[in-house]
């Protein structure tokens, strides 16, 4: 761990606060990620938001490490306006059945955000008032943005140019 | 062709298509159909610098009062059967413009859920190729479908409900 | 009421005002609109998908159509994600360059703004007037990248060529004509009674909501909240120039068009700015294993044959890790998440849409609002589909 991500405000807090929740904290190029057990998420996302001043969820995605266990990375990068500073918090979701909790309560930007990652990923957020598909049509099979989900959908090749 | 043209093709009938068809091609009403990045050059050609109105180009935004559809952008599977519907909206008789790569064949979008080109669902009259196309080649594209209804034949006949409307063969 | 009775509205995905192919299942009671339900995907290219099968250049041409009225602003938004991924160093007539067409791409993209949200509210002829200033854009756009619109001008540490002959009198005309043009839009709208009550007291959204939704960009200042990413976390050397970062007071939709006015004029101020600080150098740093080589490298030397080969083919490996880069782009925060595994292909590539978390709000700030100011609501968000469904 370097010393950027050492002196974070943000790091020392979370680690007081949780000390058994915080798993890894990991810093690249100037950007500080906190890996957090996934049972603490809205605990923590709540601790960030009211005590650590973080008020603008960015962003919420996942992503697919497929042949790792656990395969799924869920993904929050927030941001403070009063302190003008980014954080990202992360957390992993077994392959079995992958859920979380929904942040939808402490955030309301999330709403939208998980859908699209239940949506592509298949993840399901545990509390969420309206978890339905949002890119998708509602009959669609499969989660597109997994790895094993083929690019050009089951059932097609791609197109490989008239002389080939 | 007795069965399909059942006016035959004499001075008169050949005439009054000539006179539909320059009705018809002088009048092209399209849809304001935006779908995606072809729909802002659409826009444009529409607005002060390109005019369309000057070739009698008007868009409308009800598919009930146009006659034909600009495919301007990707089609998605999800957006599909809205098109369909839309175009099923449209009165006789009603083209197609395929506008851009991504309307023609899908474009640089070979994935899971765009659609590889509308004439999989739609019958195309004129294809425009570009990423998007400039606004001249959409009007060069639209004076092409001009040419192809100048060159329809028993628009009269299929007018009175007499016979089907014929494309012109190709050259 | 005692026979309320709720009347179920489908607008859209084909219809002349949703700025593309969003739809809106309403719910009214009369007139007054009770839930709006968003349904969009109607767009959905799978951009994402796609570009973990591209390398880091190639996966650039599709960012030009994701916010495809501003397409320098995404190109902007992932050239300096992969740039921070490879930890790259840009020249800095590059960085200057690149602001002034990330700022001409503003004026481009709050042109069409202004056209269609006028237009929808009523007023042809400013729709008029804004494409003929666009043209102007566009036709810089062609001469610089061959393209109008779908550009893909700038590359990974620079741009892909320098500019044109002449291209400091196109931007020196822009900067000298365009605080005209905008005295006339304003004369035809800021005053004007229709507009004024199409306008004010509508889409009213507290600071405190707009946060807790996500908004960013001009929305989130019309709503008074002072935060602008060009200032607060500066990028391509955005500190170097002073402009003031317009708030707007009583978070509705005159507030917002406001704001979007005051930045068209600050954009001509910071193209002033770089304009007059743009010096002659390199436009591409000096890393022959990323940066494409010049033409006469390839066509003389081997080094240089083989090296464009190499990038073009295969492309080049980044370094293990994920960054996160976000750019004020003219409709919001655009950020672009990197995760590397060391390979020359994204493993993942998340865009961070603006339109897509503000369209979010659209369900708070049309609620209990009359279902003809409903355009206005969506105008005034100023959505993209293509960058909400990418």
């Amino acid at each position: 761990m370097s010393a950027i991500a050492e002196n974070n405000r943000a790091v020392i807090r979370l680690k007081e606060k949780f000390p058994s929740a915080v798993l890894d904290v990991k810093e690249f190029r100037d950007e500080v990620t906190v890996t957090v057990s996934k049972e603490n998420v809205v605990e923590i996302c709540q601790f960030l938001k009211t005590e650590l001043r973080y008020n603008l969820l960015t962003d919420v995605t996942a992503v697919d490490y497929m042949g790792k266990d656990p395969r799924f990375m869920v993904v929050y990068n927030l941001y403070s306006i009063p302190n003008k500073d980014r954080l990202r918090v992360k957390a992993a979701v077994g392959e079995d059945g992958p859920r979380i909790d929904s942040v939808v309560g402490v955030w309301n930007s999330a709403n939208w955000l998980e859908r699209e990652t239940f949506d592509l990923f298949g993840i399901t957020f545990v509390g969420h008032p309206d978890l339905r598909r949002i890119l998708m049509t509602d009959d669609w099979e499969g989660h597109p943005l997994r790895k094993d989900y083929p690019l050009q959908g089951p059932g097609r090749e791609p197109y490989k140019g008239r002389l080939s | 062709m007795g069965v399909e043209q059942p006016l035959g093709e004499n001075v008169l009938t050949t005439s009054l298509d000539k006179l539909v068809n320059w009705a018809r091609k002088s009048s092209i009403w399209p849809m304001t159909f935006g779908l995606a990045c072809c729909a802002i050059e659409m826009m444009a050609t529409g607005a002060s610098s390109h005019d369309l109105d000057r070739f009698g180009i008007i868009f409308r935004a009800s598919p009930r009062q146009s006659d034909c559809i600009i495919i301007a952008g990707t089609v998605t599977k999800k957006m599909l059967p809205v098109i369909k519907t839309v175009y099923e909206q449209m009165p006789e008789p009603k083209w197609v413009v395929a506008m851009g790569a991504c309307a023609c064949s899908g474009g640089v979008f070979d994935t899971y859920s765009v659609v590889q080109g509308v004439d999989e669902a739609l019958h195309v009259d004129v294809y425009i190729p570009g990423c998007p196309p400039r606004p001249e080649a959409l009007l060069y594209g639209l004076l092409k479908l001009q040419d192809k209804i100048a060159k329809e034949r028993n628009s009269f006949g299929s007018a009175l409900g007499l016979g089907e409307r014929l494309e012109p063969t190709a050259a | 009421m005692a026979n309320k009775e709720i009347m179920t509205v489908n607008m859209g995905p084909q219809h002349p005002s949703t700025h593309g192919v969003l739809r809106l299942v309403i719910e009214l009671d009369g007139e007054v609109i009770e839930k709006i339900t968003p349904h969009i995907g109607y767009l959905h290219r799978g951009v994402e998908k796609l570009s973990e099968h591209r390398t880091y250049h190639q996966a650039m041409t599709l960012t030009d159509r994701l916010d495809y009225l501003a397409p320098m602003s995404n190109n902007l938004g992932y050239v300096l994600a992969v740039e921070k991924l490879l930890g790259l160093e840009v020249p800095e007539r590059a960085q200057t360059i690149r602001v002034i067409m990330a700022e001409l791409t503003r004026l481009k993209s709050h042109l069409v703004w202004l056209a269609c949200h006028a237009l929808d509210i009523g007023a042809m002829t400013v729709f008029l007037y804004c494409f003929r200033e666009r043209e102007q854009i566009m036709s810089m756009y062609e001469k610089l990248s061959g393209a109008r619109m779908t550009s893909s001008y700038f590359r990974v540490g620079g741009l892909s060529q320098d500019v044109y002959d002449g291209f400091e009198a196109d931007v020196r005309r822009i900067i000298d004509e365009f605080p005209g043009y905008f005295d006339v839009y304003e004369g035809l709208l800021t005053k004007n009674t229709i507009w004024l009550q199409r306008t004010i007291g509508n889409g009213v959204i507290s600071a405190e909501d707009a946060i807790d939704y996500g908004i960013t960009g001009p929305a989130l200042r019309g709503s008074g909240v002072d935060w602008d990413l060009r200032r607060d976390n500066p990028y391509s050397g955005y500190d170097k120039y002073s402009f003031k970062v317009p708030v707007g007071e009583k978070c509705d939709t005159f507030d917002r068009y406001k704001v979007r006015l005051v930045e068209m004029r600050e954009a001509i101020n910071i193209l002033r700015q770089a304009l007059d600080s743009l010096k002659p150098g390199p436009i591409l740093a000096d890393c022959p294993k990323v940066c494409y080589p010049p033409k006469e490298r390839v066509y003389n030397t081997i080094e240089g044959l083989i090296h464009h080969f190499k990038i073009a083919s295969e492309g080049f490996p980044a370094p293990e890790g994920e960054v996160y880069q976000s750019v004020e782009a003219p409709k919001g925060e655009l950020g672009y998440y990197l995760v590397s595994d060391g390979g020359t292909k994204p493993y993942r590539m998340r865009i961070r849409p603006p339109s897509f978390v503000n369209l979010g709000a659209i369900e708070k700030m049309g609620k209990g609002s009359m279902i003809a100011d409903l355009v206005a609501i969506i105008g005034t968000l100023d959505i993209v589909l293509g960058e909400i469904d990418r």
